[in-house]
C-alpha cells in the first residue's frame, strides 16, 4: 500500500479538508507547523520525556492468563494504555498537540469531548502548560459522564454544555468548530480523534501510533513472534489506528475494529457506520457516515459515550475498503458482559469503549486455540462506574 | 449567462446596489416559503437565498441553526426546496442562490442536482464546507448544467486562497465579513474593508459582503464598497418571531424596505 494520506490529506478518496473558508488558511498553516515539529528533533524529544515522565509510557503489555484460560483458546495479551495518567490513551495526543499549541504560540485550548476522557486529558495537559482550557461536550455526555466533568473543572477547564441535536460528541465537535472559528487568530483546536479536516486525521494518529510500535516490540520480545489478530474499539478511531499502525505491513496479523453495535441493528439504535452508513462528508472530512436518504446525519447510539458518533475516521474507510482491516459491531449488552468478564478475570475494569474490543476477542478465542490475541484496553472504566451500577443492579444490593 | 450575472450587469449600468436576503427554505414549511420570498422581492430584494437545511451546520450560528431545526422537523429536503424553487420561478424572475452543506448535495447526486436545480429555475449554488481544493467535481457538475458556483472569502484567507476563491467563482463572490458563525451583529467588522480591497485587486467579479449585517446603517457602509449586501440572520430572526403572525409578510417586506433604504435608493 502507498503511503497516505496524500498533501491534501486523503485516503484514497476519504478524508480531505472540508470546512469553511475562515478556517482554510488556519488549518495550512497548522499543517506546515505540524510538519516541522515533526521533523524537529527536539520537538520530538521533549514529547518523549513526557510520554515517559509524565504520561507513564511505555505501558505494559500483560498477558491475561486467567481470561485466556476462562475462554479456552487463545492466548490474549492486553496492552495496558488504560494505566496511562489519565486513565486512557488520549493524554498520547493531548500532549503532542499541546506542545505543538505551545510552538505555534496559541494561549487558548478548546476541544470536544464525548465520553470525556479527551476533555479530561486536554484540560490535564493546559494545566500542565498554563493554557486556558474550554471543553465543550453535550448535555446527554454531562449527565452519562458527570465524573468527568467534575475532573475537568478541578484541572481548571471550563466546560461548555451543548443543548443542540442529540446532545452528544458530534453537537460537541460543530460547537467547537464554532468557537474556532470565531476565535481563530489565538485558539488551538486540540481534536481528540482521527477525525475532521488534514492534518488532524494524520497527526493524530502520528501522536497514538506509539501504542502499536511498543506492542509490537512487546509481543515480539514476549511470545517471539506477531500476535494473529488485533482487538480495538472504533469510535472515531483514534486507539485502532494508534495500535494498527506498526502493523499494517505484517499482512499476517488480523486488524479487527470493534464499532458499537448499540441496542439494535435499525438507524438510530447503534453507531456502527459500517452497517448502514455510506460516505459522505461531516464535520471536515469525507468518510463513512450513518445518514439518512436526504443525506441528513443519523442520531447514534451507544451505551458508550465514546464510540457514539456517525462517522467513522478516513482512514478506517480506506483500510475497509483495502480490506486491510475488518470492522465489526459489539452490542451495548456483550460490551457491558465483556466488562464484568474482564473485571472479574484479571482485576481489570476497562473503560465501556474498550470493553466492546474485549468482547469481540471474547468472543472468538475460544474457536481459535493456538492463535495470539492482542487487545487494546484503551481505557480504564472509573469514569463508568455510574453506567455499570445502572446495569449491574444485583452487585448494588446491600 | 445566468439571472444572477444579469442582475450584477443591471445593477452596474443603473448605478444601483443589490440586496441578497437569505432564508431557510422549509422554515417553518415548506408551503410557507415561496409566500416568504414574494414578501423579501416586494421588499426590494434583488437575489433570494434559499438555505437547504443540514443537520449539522458548523458555519452557522443560533437563528440558523433553529431554522433548519424547525425546517427539518417539517420535511424539508432537497426535493422540496427543488419545489419550491420551482413555484417561486412560475411568478418571479428574482435569482435564486441555493445555499447549504455538501452533504445533503453528495447525497442527492453533484449531476442530477445540478440539473434538477437548472431545471426548477435555480441559478446558482453556494456551499459553506466546500473548500476550493475539493470542489473540483462540484464546480464541473454545476457549470455543465449552466449554474453558478458561488465561493466564500474570509478575512484570515491569503492571497493565494483568495486567487483560488476567484477562480472557482462565477456570478459574485461572497465576502465574509469578519471571522465567525452567521449571525447579527451590533457593529461591522474592520476585517472587511482590507478584505474587500484585496479581493478587488484579484478579480473583475461582483463583490458581495455578508455575515453580521442586521441594520440599514451596514448596508449603507458597506453598500459604498460592494456591489452587494448579504442579510440572513436578521430576517430569519424576524420570521422566528413572528411564526404565527398572520402580519408576518408585511413586516419582512417592510424589513427589507428599510435595510435598501441604507443604500440610499427606493426600491
Amino acid at each position: 500500500m502507498t503511503p497516505q494520506p496524500d498533501q491534501g490529506g486523503h485516503f484514497g478518496p476519504y478524508g480531505g479538508r472540508y470546512v469553511p473558508e475562515v478556517l482554510m488558511a488556519p488549518i495550512e498553516e497548522l499543517a506546515e507547523a505540524y510538519l516541522a515539529a515533526r521533523a524537529d528533533p527536539a520537538f520530538q524529544s521533549e514529547l518523549n520525556e513526557l510520554l515517559r515522565t509524565y504520561a507513564g509510557r511505555p505501558t505494559p503489555l500483560y498477558f491475561a492468563r486467567r481470561l485466556s484460560e476462562t475462554l479456552g483458546g487463545a492466548r490474549i495479551w492486553l496492552k495496558r494504555e488504560d494505566l496511562l495518567h489519565t486513565g486512557a490513551h488520549k493524554i498520547n495526543n493531548c500532549l503532542g498537540q499541546a506542545l505543538l499549541a505551545r510552538r505555534m504560540g496559541k494561549r487558548r485550548i478548546i476541544a470536544e469531548t464525548g465520553a470525556g476522557q479527551h476533555g479530561v486529558a486536554t484540560a490535564t495537559v493546559c494545566a500542565l502548560l498554563g493554557f486556558e482550557c474550554v471543553v465543550y461536550m453535550g448535555e446527554e455526555d454531562m449527565r452519562r459522564q458527570r465524573l468527568n466533568v467534575f475532573r475537568m473543572r478541578m484541572l481548571g477547564a471550563r466546560v461548555v454544555g451543548v443543548s443542540a441535536g442529540s446532545r452528544t460528541l458530534k453537537d460537541a465537535i460543530s460547537e467547537a468548530m464554532r468557537d474556532w472559528v470565531s476565535n481563530v487568530a489565538g485558539t488551538y483546536y486540540l481534536l481528540g480523534s482521527v477525525l475532521g479536516a488534514h492534518p488532524y486525521p494524520m497527526m493524530v494518529r502520528d501522536f497514538q501510533k506509539v501504542i502499536g510500535e511498543e506492542a509490537r516490540a512487546q509481543v515480539l520480545a514476549a511470545e517471539g513472534r506477531l500476535p494473529d489478530a488485533i482487538f480495538a474499539c472504533v469510535g472515531g478511531g483514534s486507539n485502532a489506528i494508534g495500535i494498527f499502525h506498526a502493523f499494517l505491513p505484517d499482512p499476517s496479523v488480523a486488524l479487527i475494529g470493534v464499532e458499537a453495535g448499540g441496542r439494535g441493528a435499525g438507524i438510530g439504535d447503534h453507531a456502527a457506520r459500517y452497517r448502514g452508513g455510506a460516505p459522505g462528508v461531516l464535520q471536515g472530512a469525507y468518510s463513512y457516515v450513518l445518514q439518512d436518504e436526504d443525506g441528513q446525519i443519523a442520531l447514534t447510539h451507544s451505551v458508550s459515550a465514546g464510540l457514539d458518533y456517525a462517522m467513522i475516521g478516513p482512514e478506517h474507510a480506506w483500510l475497509h475498503d483495502q480490506h486491510r482491516a475488518e470492522y465489526t459491531a459489539a452490542s451495548d449488552a456483550e460490551a457491558l458482559d465483556a466488562a464484568r468478564l474482564l473485571s472479574r478475570t484479571e482485576g481489570i475494569i476497562p473503560a465501556l469503549e474498550s470493553a466492546h474490543a474485549v468482547a469481540e476477542a471474547a468472543k472468538r478465542a475460544p474457536a481459535a486455540g493456538g492463535k495470539l490475541f492482542l487487545v487494546n484496553v484503551s481505557g480504564r472504566g472509573d469514569k463508568d462506574i455510574d453506567i455499570y451500577r445502572e446495569n449491574f443492579k444485583e452487585l448494588d444490593q446491600s | 449567462m445566468t439571472r444572477i450575472g444579469r442582475l450584477f450587469d443591471c445593477l452596474r449600468r443603473d448605478g444601483r446596489k443589490g440586496l441578497i436576503a437569505y432564508l431557510t427554505a422549509g422554515d417553518p414549511a415548506p408551503e410557507r416559503t415561496p409566500a416568504l420570498v414574494e414578501a423579501l422581492v416586494r421588499g426590494g430584494a434583488d437575489l433570494v437565498e434559499l438555505g437547504v437545511p443540514f443537520s449539522d451546520p458548523i458555519a452557522d450560528g443560533p437563528v440558523i441553526q433553529r431554522a433548519g431545526e424547525r425546517a427539518l422537523k417539517a420535511g424539508t429536503n432537497m426535493k422540496a426546496v427543488l419545489a419550491i424553487a420551482e413555484e417561486i420561478r412560475g411568478r418571479s424572475e428574482v435569482p435564486l442562490l441555493l445555499f447549504t452543506y455538501l452533504n445533503p448535495v453528495l447525497r442527492y447526486g453533484l449531476d442530477r442536482l445540478a440539473r434538477d436545480a437548472a431545471a426548477a429555475g435555480i441559478d446558482g449554488c453556494l456551499l459553506t464546507d466546500a473548500s476550493v481544493e475539493e470542489a473540483g467535481d462540484y464546480v464541473a457538475a454545476m457549470h455543465r448544467h449552466g449554474l453558478d458556483t458561488v465561493f466564500l472569502a474570509a478575512p484570515t484567507s491569503t492571497e493565494r486562497r483568495m486567487r483560488l476563491v476567484a477562480q472557482y467563482s462565477t456570478g459574485f463572490v461572497y465576502l465574509v465579513s469578519r471571522t465567525g458563525v452567521t449571525g447579527e451583529r451590533e457593529s461591522l467588522s474592520a476585517a472587511a474593508g482590507p478584505l474587500i480591497r484585496a479581493m478587488r485587486a484579484i478579480t473583475d467579479l461582483p463583490l458581495a459582503v455578508g455575515f453580521g449585517i442586521s441594520k440599514p446603517e451596514h448596508v449603507a457602509e458597506l453598500g459604498r464598497q460592494v456591489e452587494a449586501v448579504v442579510v440572513g440572520s436578521a430576517l430569519v430572526r424576524l420570521i422566528e418571531r413572528n411564526l404565527d403572525n398572520a402580519s408576518l409578510e408585511i413586516q419582512l417586506e417592510s424589513f427589507v424596505r428599510e435595510l435598501k433604504h441604507g443604500f440610499g435608493v427606493r426600491p
